[in-house]
């Protein structure tokens, strides 16, 4: 069967006040043979028929009259920034036209135009009548011409006062169409939503199941069963081989793969396809069963939706629910079926029932589907009722462990304070806050890992030896926490932070750093380092150091603490000089270990405590000796540029203001390392 | 042995797998200790006496059934049978008072096969002749039955190393005091030896569990000695005692329930601000039991086969060593990535689970789902204070009606994932659902369709339900309510029916055994008058009185009526006329039926009423085999 054809036409708002998402809106991929015209407004120049015919419609620039999408010209767009405010009501009649030009009404077509503005900008007045009236006519004339439309609107923050009239009249306007019109309005408010509502893909709807819904073998309800959800799986690639001669320009490149079936004990025995049979495996037992045999003895199901019963919603959880969802809708155009449904919907929701079903899709199929349907009710006026159907799990499906009771740990329960601590802190990190539209709604965040690959083959086919690209600031926001949110309310993750302790368990087998501590991102983070090596820079960790008396031994994990915790025992003499000779110790083992610089912050972060410990303790010697040693030790390896960085971060030699026993000028200090390159003794 | 020829097909087989399967590292090898002591023989009294049977009744109803889906789940855990406090005696060791059971075929300890499980469900018909039940531990003898059963569980769990395997014995036992009946000096040595052994058990690793029976007038009292052996105190105590078992289905529910051996699957780090990590278990609580992999056997020796996969280069016919480049066609070029690239885009993040933030529950719609979610509980092992954190986050979300937003980066996957917060569910069967968290996998904008607006209306707003309508489907839900629905309560009819069918096989049966399918609705119930007429009610409110009739006259219509059927009847009509003009036999014999064309060809097809597609050779056999030739 031929798919439905769908003619598009994109409108494009390229106005001053959308210049920083127009990259985002670049990213439109279009289908193979989908027809696709782009339309763009706000332009400086004019380009459209409209205009050469009857005048007016400036700023509006057909950049791509409508046709067939070839490969060739699935380039991401490179939109040129408009220097003129845009005026949408204009776009709309310029892409109405062409639609209007250039298919005869009779030719089945899906005809959309896809409207991405903020919606900003005044629109022109109209030579008679109101604007609305002008609305309400183009409205008209959509529905006519079977025109529909799909508004995109973006707006990140609110705007000024004097802008306000501005977008609320822009608001009414738009939504005539939607009530006059079969039209479809989005807004959304940040990058990553923008590039979660432009879809990479619109994927031909095809219906599951188109029957009869039997409440009972005499009431039936006509209902249509599409897909809802559906993963939008990473495409396949093909492999390729190089085998072929360079010159060979014919060469397909395709990797054929090819299955031989061989006997385990006689390697050099190939089965042929026909003397094979399939076992099935139960317990150590494989019983070979051929595919006649099985076909007899398969269970051939009749097709049928039927109900087995309603039931108090809370008694399935929401975590059975298996797999991708369905949804029930009425047969398009049958009012009955549609009044049935929305009746019975709205009891449901009412009484807050589920309703439990057997499905068998197909006629024929052994497979046999047990699932719940929600009521979904619309909010829009002119889409029916509809139900949501979720697959359930058989009792095969259940593994029923068992676990303790979380309040039966009673070493690990937490204080009234941590518990307040928590409590503020999920408050905090609210992503539904009342001024914004919810954060991160799976509606408009797009797949990171889709959105990264395509940027990558698009990259790559311009230029075949570039790099994966950094993940952008809008896909960032999908794998990471919102910075913004969490440096507004330091004050509670910090009370959060110091209310638990975490502890490495010691009779446990050493970790890899990355298993526990925060592992930085790859994206923001690169400097600091792969997974796995010596030190991290990150020392905000909660790891809280033993209680200052018992430390005997600086460790990896906090050094600096462990170093100021000894420092500070004055059980005994010796635990100053222990922890100094450790610490100098711990440095060396720390840089000489380093691969790539990757510990030096660390180092830095030691030295420094290192210095003001020996100041504190007026050792000034102790910790000059011990600069001067490393630089002799280091300064013609690679480790000199360690030795370059000090400077920059305040390390210097301890100097006689700073401690009474230094025999060093503030000057001569200061001048660390340069003084030493100097004068090599 | 383990390929699954169709899964070679697949291009990230791994993804789909790791999801599915549980990682299979370990497997269990476990003992089940049953005690058959006369005490086991005794009913369980059940205060409506309405259910009856023997202790020793509900240990082997448990256990065949675990062995059952044992046998479709974990192809791999072995498992040995073995009763103690026994008239007769077969073990390796020689010791009185212990059986172990087992049928041909199989060692001891090994796979459960078809025919252990049949022989061992209706083991309690011979039991008595061939196996016998006496008391082991008796005054004036040194006898010890239980020690002899350690003993021998701990030689059968010799194998296997212990790194690749768990190790378990599991005691089912109704008699809370084993050594009562003893005193003095006999008594005390007897408990020290066998606690001894015990220790000795795990020591090597191996992990004791006790499976009590109580009964309503006499609780298992674990204090008497099996919390010393088990090696239990306090807090664990309280958890191991099961609620007081009340009815025969209850308890076979908890021991059934506590057989399995509950397996993670992986830990995950789960950062929750920069800086704090902790550690969780993830769990596979749901997940589809598909019937069991395939392999391809010689039908002449019944032998398996090897699967060989080779790439062979399309152009040059060479064979291609290790991991080819990959390519993406774009733009009429072929883009080439390396497998490294693909798994750098694919890795997203760095961490294997991310908090993002928090929000109400019900921002989590029917809709928000594609795969089956996996339950996540804290583990202290490597981080100490990951459950206490985990717990203060878990409180608050269930208290302020909150779900945990998060980024679950794997290298197969990367989705945003809500946590939501489950609270203890336990009743007299035990626990129904335990605390935790659900994690569900989110859908991204690409996986949405927005299904609803494929049929938008062009004109005027759709109709909606009056409120009697409404009214009229509220008195049909209370009708046909299902008060007390579990998803549990179904078996999957496919799956029951391709067992039972191997079963058949395996064992060499002749008849199908009886099936029954659960998921067919309760006709019966249906037709019930109450129930009968609210749906009638309800018909006649949304459809109108005269709906049967009006359904039939438009099917009707529909059959004559309709442009295409008349158009498609017209044509069928015109190549019958046209057929009848040639002699098919004629044609056929002489074999010139290749002269015509595919329009002469087409008459005879849609005369006949056969598929007219295809070139025009399968036309022509088409026909031929339509005339026997």
């Amino acid at each position: 069967m031929a798919r439905n054809k769908e003619a598009m036409i994109f409108l494009i708002d390229v106005g001053p006040s959308m210049h920083s998402v127009l990259p985002e809106v670049g990213k439109l991929i279009f289908a193979k043979s989908d027809l696709v015209g782009i339309v763009l407004f706000g332009t400086k120049d004019t380009n459209n028929e409209l205009e050469k015919e009857v005048g007016g419609y400036e700023h509006v620039f057909v950049l791509r009259d409508i046709g067939v999408v070839d490969e060739a010209d699935l380039e991401t767009l490179n939109l040129p920034r408009g220097t003129f405010p845009g005026d949408f009501l204009d776009a709309i009649v310029v892409g109405m036209d062409m639609l209007i030009k250039k298919f005869n009404p009779k030719e089945k077509l899906k005809k959309c135009l896809h409207l991405i503005t903020n919606a900003q900008c005044a629109t022109k007045e109209p030579y008679e009548g109101t604007k609305v009236d002008q609305a309400v006519t183009i409205a008209h004339q959509m529905n006519a011409q079977g025109i529909s439309l799909n508004c995109l609107i973006f707006r990140e923050k609110l705007w000024g006062v004097e802008n306000q009239q501005v977008i609320d009249e822009n608001d009414k306007l738009l939504n005539q169409f939607s009530q006059q019109a079969v039209a479809n309005i989005v807004h959304v408010d940040s990058t990553t939503s923008l590039l979660g509502a432009i879809k990479a893909r619109r994927i031909n709807p095809v219906t599951i199941f188109r029957g009869d819904l039997e409440l009972s073998s005499t009431m039936k309800i006509k209902v249509w069963v599409y897909k809802k959800t559906a993963e939008e799986k990473f495409p396949t690639l093909k492999k390729y081989s190089d085998e072929a001669p360079t010159r060979d320009k014919y060469a397909t490149h395709e990797v054929k793969v090819d299955f031989e079936y061989k006997i385990m004990e006689d390697p050099d025995k190939i089965v042929p396809p026909e003397q094979r049979i399939k076992g099935y495996r139960y317990g150590p037992q494989v019983v070979p069963i051929s595919a006649s045999e099985w076909e007899a003895a398969k269970v051939k199901l009749k097709k049928s939706v039927k109900l087995l019963g309603f039931t108090k919603a809370s008694n399935i959880s929401r975590h059975y629910y298996m797999k991708d969802v369905n949804i029930f809708i009425p047969e398009p155009g049958n009012t009955k079926a549609i009044i049935a449904v929305s009746a019975l919907a709205r009891a449901m929701q009412e009484k807050n029932r589920s309703a439990i079903l057997r499905c068998v899709w197909r006629e024929g199929q052994g497979k046999v589907v047990v699932g719940v349907l929600t009521p979904n009710l619309s909010s829009v006026d002119k889409i029916p009722d509809s139900f949501y159907f979720n697959v359930l799990p058989f009792a095969e499906d259940v593994r029923e462990f068992q676990f303790p009771s979380l309040s039966k740990f009673s070493s690990c329960q937490p204080d009234e304070k941590q518990q307040e601590a928590a409590d503020d802190f999920v408050k905090m990190l609210d992503l539904t806050s009342s001024n914004r539209k919810e954060l991160l709604q799976p509606e408009y965040t797009p797949n990171p890992v889709l959105a990264q690959f395509y940027r990558f083959l698009d990259l790559k086919s311009k230029d075949p030896g570039s790099d994966i690209p950094e993940l952008d600031n809008s896909l960032k926001k999908i794998a990471e926490p919102d910075f913004d949110i969490l440096s507004r309310n330091k004050s509670i993750t910090n009370h959060f932070e110091k209310q638990f302790e975490l502890k490495e368990n010691s009779k446990k087998r050493k970790l890899s750093r990355h298993a526990w501590r925060g592992k930085p991102s790859v994206s923001d983070e690169k400097e600091v380092g792969k997974e796995g090596e010596v030190p991290e820079t990150q020392s905000a960790s909660l790891v809280k150091a033993l209680p200052s008396t018992n430390v005997e031994k600086i460790g990896d994990l906090n050094p600096v603490q462990d170093f100021e915790a000894m420092m500070k025992r004055r059980d005994s003499s010796k635990w100053t000089s222990k922890a100094i000779k450790e610490m100098k110790s711990y440095i060396i083992y720390l840089l000489e270990n380093s691969f790539e610089g990757h510990s030096y912050q660390k180092a830095i972060e030691c030295l420094i405590a290192l210095r003001e410990g020996c100041i504190l303790e007026q050792e000034p010697r102790e910790f000059n000796d011990f600069l001067l040693d490393m630089c002799k030790k280091w300064s013609k390896t690679d480790l000199a540029d360690f030795l370059s960085l000090m400077p920059s971060k305040n390390i210097t030699l301890i100097s006689k203001i700073e401690a009474a026993d230094s025999d060093l000028t503030e000057a001569a200090a200061k001048n660390f390392p340069a003084t030493f390159n100097e004068s090599p003794d | 042995m383990d390929l699954d020829p169709e899964g070679i097909f697949r291009d990230d087989s791994d993804s789909d797998a790791e999801f599915h399967e549980e990682k299979e590292a370990t497997k269990d090898l476990a003992v089940y200790l049953i005690d058959a002591s006369p005490k086991m023989f005794a009913p369980v009294t059940a205060p409506d006496n309405a259910e009856n049977g023997t202790y020793f009744h509900v240990v082997i109803d448990c256990i065949s059934q675990s062995l059952k889906s044992q046998i479709i789940n974990r192809l791999n855990d072995e498992v040995a049978l073995c009763f103690f406090n026994t008239k007769e005696k077969k073990n390796l060791q020689d010791l009185n008072g212990v059986y172990v059971f087992n049928v041909e075929e199989r060692d001891f300890l090994d796979q459960p096969t078809a025919k252990l499980i049949k022989e061992f469900s209706s083991i309690e018909n011979i039991f008595m002749n061939n196996i016998g039940s006496r008391y082991g531990i008796l005054p004036g003898s040194r006898d010890n039955s239980l020690y002899n059963a350690l003993w021998v569980a701990q030689a059968l769990l010799r194998k296997g190393s212990a790194k690749t395997a768990s190790k378990r014995i599991l005691i089912f036992t109704n008699e809370d005091d084993p050594f009562g009946s003893m005193t003095g000096a006999i008594k005390a040595d007897m408990i020290r030896t066998t606690l001894q052994r015990a220790e000795d058990a795990k020591d090597l690793g191996i992990s004791l569990e006790l499976l009590p029976l109580g009964s309503l007038d006499e609780e298992f009292n674990l204090s008497k000695f099996y919390a010393e052996m088990i090696g239990l105190e306090g807090d664990e105590l309280v958890q191991y005692l099961p609620s007081a078992n009340e009815k025969l289905m209850d308890m076979k529910d908890q021991l059934r329930k506590r057989i399995f051996n509950k397996r993670k699957v992986r830990t995950l780090t789960f950062s929750i601000i920069n800086g704090i990590s902790i550690q969780v278990n993830t769990y596979a609580l749901i997940r589809p039991t598909l019937p069991g992999a395939t392999i391809w056997l010689d039908s002449v020796t019944n032998l398996p086969l090897k699967i060989e996969k080779s790439l062979i280069c399309a152009d040059t016919g060479a064979l291609i060593e290790g991991r080819p480049k990959l390519f993406h066609s774009y733009k009429n070029q072929r883009v080439l990535f390396s497998v490294d690239q693909i798994s750098e885009i694919k890795k997203v993040s760095n961490y294997h689970l991310r908090l993002l933030g928090f929000k109400p529950i019900d921002c989590l719609k029917d809709y928000h789902n594609l795969r089956p979610s996996t339950f996540i509980f804290p583990t202290d092992e490597e981080i100490i204070g990951s459950t206490r954190i985990f717990i203060a986050l878990y409180r608050s979300m269930l208290h302020l009606k909150r779900f945990a937003l998060a980024f679950y980066g794997s290298s197969s996957s990367s989705r945003l994932v809500a946590l939501v917060a489950q609270d203890e569910i336990v009743n007299s069967g035990g626990q129904l659902e335990p605390a935790g968290m659900h994690m569900i996998y989110l859908p991204y904008s690409d996986d949405i369709r927005d299904a609803e607006q494929y049929h938008i209306s062009v004109d005027a707003a759709v109709p909606r339900a009056s409120d009697d309508q409404i009214q009229k489907a509220s008195a049909l839900m209370k009708q046909i309510n299902l008060e007390n629905f579990s998803v549990l309560q179904f078996a999957n009819p496919a799956l029951q029916r391709h067992y039972g069918l191997l079963q058949v096989l395996a064992l060499d049966e002749d008849e199908m055994p009886d099936f029954k399918d659960e998921t067919l609705p309760d006709e019966k119930g249906l037709a019930r008058r109450t129930v009968f007429h609210a749906l009638e009610d309800f018909k006649v409110a949304v459809y109108g009185q005269n709906h049967d009739q009006e359904e039939t006259e438009h099917m009707a219509a529909k059959a004559s009526g309709s442009e295409a059927t008349r158009k498609r009847k017209m044509i069928a009509n015109k190549a019958t006329g046209e057929s009848a003009k040639y002699d098919w036999e004629d044609l056929a014999e002489n074999g010139k039926l290749k002269d015509l064309t595919v329009v002469e060809l087409k008459f005879y097809l849609t005369a006949h009423n056969l598929p007219v597609t295809g070139k025009k050779d399968a036309l022509i056999s088409r026909i031929l085999t339509h005339m026997g030739k």
